[in-house]
């Protein structure tokens, strides 16, 4: 039994009284590799907000590493937020600075890492998911699977704890899914703490050590990848199954 | 290299040679009528001695120049102030922090109001009503109160444009950098504000055009700057030609700006092309 890394527990968040989480519950161990599965709007990527505080709760907790509240109203978020990275289907990598700058921008200014070191950092991080050549290009000479690795080192750069991602290969030519799993595979292979929402149903299969299946903003049913792909017990859970599988 | 087919270059380049020659031969052709035209008007022997006259010109040339030195020393002094107050302006007016209503409402007052008297008023109530306050410590001079005048009513524009800038800077870029860590400042300072002033370069090229001409407004408040000095020399001759002389004056120096801020146009839009959503 390995350590309780995050733990959610009754978050509410709703947008203009449309209720989105509805007291939803979530733990996840040190090391594991948790999987959210879906419908769209079924509240995966409000959460992974709420969790590294992009977005405030409207009711319940959500603590990191047993000690940190990260819905405490008074914390520092820019302290939880060196400790949660997050990737989006977007990329979102800062269009006017090189990819070495993109990477060190945050372990520059906010770790107060030194320029040559956090530079030699993000190399060899680069070098490792296969981006070596590119460190001097600017975003948009990249293809959608080097921008979204990018954006991955980017986040890795701040050496979170926890690393979340939303739907990091649902803006992707499918010919470049590959590439940005197979360095999410790496990072789990590495010991990395990991929520991800994603409708790759055969790589979360492949990954999870859990699989959660949200609807209506809470998890309906959690269980290992076995038991939620081979034998649902809820409904609903064989239902989006049954819609996804086709 | 791009491959064509022969025959279809040989086309393509027949009818670039056809166009060129065509828009050579209207613009002739359009320039010729338009001369006829003036030149044959009845008034025109009067009208060329009194605005084109050559003797005049070179009289009075070295004299418009020399005073145009003050419009380009206003220029200078007023457009650095008015890049960093808008800024400024702009930047208070994104702050959403109940704390800064205050500020928010002083600076959104001020925008309203000097974007919404003419210029050559605020220079007018300044230039002559601030001196005459007597206020100890105050310049008095009407170069510093037209100055500060042009600041005034431009910054308001300006701080328009920083203002587009920031919110043409999309959502997603603020929420990646704050996910990342930085705060408020930090995300401002390396992630919005780069973006959005590289958008708005073109439409600060423009009012900084639009800067240069209007630095002769300060005219109406008596230094000698290149307007007032044309006004000088035609009124003591009874010939305009000294006004043509200012016209060119600022031609020549606002053409190469609008080339240049279309050039910048250009290359933006097709860096924008190129770009993907990156």
């Amino acid at each position: 039994m390995s350590a309780r890394l995050l733990e959610v527990s009754g978050v509410w968040k709703g947008f203009d009284d449309h209720p989105v989480l509805r007291g939803l519950d979530l733990q996840v161990d040190a090391h594991q590799a948790v999987v959210l599965i879906g419908a769209s709007g079924s509240g995966k990527s409000t959460l992974l907000r709420c969790i590294n505080g992009l977005e405030s709760v409207d009711a319940g907790r959500i603590v990191l590493d047993g000690d940190v509240e990260v819905t405490d109203p008074d914390i520092d978020l820019d302290l939880v937020r060196r400790r949660v990275g997050i990737v989006f289907q977007s990329y979102n990598l800062f269009p006017h600075m090189t990819v070495i700058d993109n990477i060190t921008l945050a372990p520059r200014k906010v770790a107060r890492v030194r320029a040559a070191q956090a530079q030699d950092e993000a190399r060899a991080l680069l070098d490792r998911f296969g981006l070596a050549g590119k460190a001097d290009e600017y975003p948009d000479r990249l293809s959608g699977g080097q921008a979204q690795r990018v954006a991955i080192v980017r986040a890795l750069a701040m050496q979170p704890e926890l690393m979340l991602f939303d739907e990091i290969t649902s803006a992707l030519d499918p010919l470049l899914v590959g590439e940005v799993l197979d360095a999410v595979r790496d990072l789990k292979s590495g010991g990395l703490t990991i929520v991800m929402a994603t409708h790759e149903m055969g790589f979360a299969r492949e990954v999870a050590d859990r699989v959660c299946f949200l609807q209506d903003g809470i998890v309906r049913e959690q269980g290992t990848p076995e038991q939620i792909f081979t034998d649902p017990q809820e409904p609903a859970t064989r239902e989006f199954l049954a819609r996804v599988f086709g | 290299m791009v491959y064509q087919d022969p025959v279809r270059l040989a086309l393509s380049r027949r009818r670039a040679r056809r166009n060129a020659w065509v828009g050579m031969g209207s613009l002739v052709g359009f320039t010729v009528v338009v001369s006829l035209l003036v030149s044959r008007s009845p008034g025109w022997p009067i009208v060329q001695e009194t605005f084109f006259s050559r003797e005049e010109f070179i009289d009075s040339f070295p004299g418009l120049l020399k005073a145009f030195m003050l419009n380009v020393k206003i220029f200078l002094i007023a457009e650095p102030l008015i890049l960093i107050f808008s800024l400024v302006i702009a930047l208070t007016r994104t702050l959403r922090s109940p704390i800064f209503l205050p500020l928010r409402v002083l600076a959104t007052l001020y925008v309203d109001i000097f974007r919404g008297v003419p210029t050559i008023l605020v220079i007018f109530l300044l230039g002559f009503g601030v001196p005459a306050l007597r206020l100890q410590g105050v310049p008095n001079s009407p170069v510093f109160w037209g100055t500060a005048a042009l600041v005034l009513s431009y910054t308001a524009y300006v701080a328009e444009v920083f203002r587009a800038g920031i919110g043409s800077v999309h959502p997603s870029q603020r929420m990646a950098a704050r996910s990342l860590g930085l705060s408020v400042l930090q995300t401002n300072r390396y992630v919005v504000l780069p973006q959005a002033i590289r958008n708005v370069i073109p439409p600060l090229l423009n009012d900084f055009i639009s800067l240069q001409k209007d630095t002769a407004l300060v005219a109406v408040l008596g230094p000698i700057e290149v307007l007032r000095q044309a006004q000088i020399d035609a009124s003591s001759t009874f010939n305009y030609t000294p006004y043509v002389g200012a016209a060119l004056i600022f031609i020549a120096l606002t053409i190469p700006m609008t080339r240049f801020a279309d050039w910048v146009q250009t290359r933006m839009a097709k860096r924008q092309r190129a770009g993907g959503i990156a």
